[in-house]
């Protein structure tokens, strides 16, 4: 008898509360949606790269990411080659979250034996209420091609220094579709010949469509207008690719007329056209480590 | 239900809502300190919510990885929580008094009826109160692949705890 009187008490507290949940509810939701507006949006990219050029995505404060990059032939070599799996060239390299929004990154490419390192620094970020509407970086880079030239002992760590500067904008328009502009300026201390320019721009433009939670197609375009390297025949850089996230990796596969990962290389140096099959296959392995210890704090 | 008719609330935006899973290869954990919750004594009901994307995980992947990939908060931003104790409790003695919750929890776009204990605490005009209870991410139509599914839990223990002021009307 008590049970029951119990029960029922309960049933009516129960249907007495639920009434007056949802007035409850309500009233924390008006509270949450003033919160809410200034999250930043995250996810625009999976990657530090998209394929070759910077995305706006950096390492996190005290997070070493290890990424190596391989670039294979081009395809057109036929089944000799093995369309082009015979040859490789490859990069690897280390960025790490000095902060939240300042990164720093070293690598060395097979390509000219090259070692590179950047900066990247995070301007602004795009937030939820598109108070922020773009997330903006700007990346400062620094080339060195160590390569030994015995018959031209001229060539001082002057002549084989090159510099990029690179403003990042993407916006993630939707849970799907992110876009990245990049303006890109490069110097070249030495140039092949004067017909060529020391100071080069050009434009890279870059997508992400995402498929699945953990699937996503990409596509970069790097534009660099005519009339600034003429002393060999240049191509436009396009890659297009996919990328799969497992936990701490992401993997990049690509196909792309750039054999070069770094920018000077792949935006001013990309001799193979599309047209003629001068197609790499290549990928990019990511993974994150964290070496700090202490837990991220907002 | 002699207290029918009479409200007196209790609320705060700060409160604790934590989440620890537990598997030999990998421990993880999320608190979020950004809790809204309201407790209504004298009609036993309360609500809570919370933006998922407030969780803040010790490695900055993994909490990407909670937002895009297994609650999706850009579609689902919130997980909410009213119900109702079920209990009698004199909360003016100013001891701590075990009750019982039952309500619904939504997470992930799913409602799922939750039961647990909580304790509630009236000290100083301010009301604690604390819950310890277990999820099933499955149960909320979040999906864990294969490949990571010996690193999380398949039950997940929440802690909650919030210090509730009163309401001035």
């Amino acid at each position: 008898m008590i049970k029951t009187v119990f029960i029922l008490s309960l049933l009516i507290t129960g249907a007495q509360a639920n009434a007056q949940d949802s007035s409850l509810l309500k009233m924390l939701d008006d509270s949450i949606a003033a919160v809410k507006k200034s999250v930043p949006v995250t996810g625009t990219f999976k990657g530090t790269k998209i394929i070759d050029l910077q995305s706006v995505e950096a390492p996190a404060k005290h997070v070493l990411n290890f990424m190596i990059q391989h670039r294979f032939g081009t395809i057109n070599q036929g089944a000799y080659n093995l369309f082009g799996l015979d040859n490789a060239t490859m990069r690897f390299g280390f960025d790490y979250g000095l902060t939240n929004t300042l990164s720093i990154g070293v690598g060395r490419s097979t390509f000219e034996k090259m070692f590179d390192g950047y900066l990247k620094y995070k301007l602004i970020r795009q937030t939820e209420d598109n108070a922020v509407p773009v997330t903006a970086d700007i990346v400062g880079g620094l080339y060195y091609n160590s390569l030994k030239y015995d018959s031209k002992p001229y060539l001082n760590s002057k002549y084989r220094t090159a510099y990029s500067a690179e403003l990042l904008i993407a916006r993630k328009f939707s849970r799907n579709l992110s876009l990245q502009l990049t303006p890109v300026w490069i110097h070249n201390n030495l140039v092949a010949t004067t017909a060529d320019k020391n100071n080069l721009f050009a434009l890279g433009m870059a997508g992400r469509l995402k498929i699945t939670r953990r699937f996503s197609l990409t596509a970069e375009y790097n534009y660099l207008p005519s009339g600034q390297v003429n002393s060999s025949k240049v191509y436009n850089s396009f890659s297009a690719g996919v990328d799969i996230e497992t936990g701490g990796h992401v993997f990049q596969l690509h196909v792309t007329n750039s054999q070069g990962m770094v920018d000077p290389v792949f935006i001013a140096q990309t001799t193979g056209s599309w047209g003629d099959g001068n197609i790499y296959f290549g990928f990019n392995v990511s993974r994150a480590f964290n070496v700090g210890k202490k837990p991220k704090q907002f | 239900m002699c207290a029918a008719g009479r409200t007196q609330l209790y609320l705060t935006t700060n409160g604790f809502a934590g989440f620890y899973s537990k598997t030999p290869l990998e421990d993880i954990k999320a608190e979020n300190n950004q809790v809204f919750a309201v407790v209504d004594v004298p009609k036993k009901s309360l609500a809570f919510s919370m933006l998922l994307n407030a969780f803040v995980f010790p490695k900055e992947l993994m909490q990407e990885h909670f937002n895009e990939n297994y609650v999706e908060s850009d579609k689902y931003p919130k997980a909410t929580f009213t119900g109702a104790f079920t209990d009698d409790v004199d909360l003016s003695k100013g001891q701590e008094t075990t009750v019982h919750v039952n309500g619904t929890l939504t997470l992930h776009g799913v409602s799922k009826p939750v039961t647990t204990t909580a304790t509630l605490h009236l000290t100083g005009g301010v009301l604690t109160g604390t819950a310890i209870f277990q999820l099933v991410p499955g149960d909320f139509n979040i999906a864990i692949p294969g490949l990571v599914k010996d690193k999380i839990a398949s039950k997940i223990d929440v802690h909650i705890t919030v210090n509730c002021k009163p309401r001035n009307k």
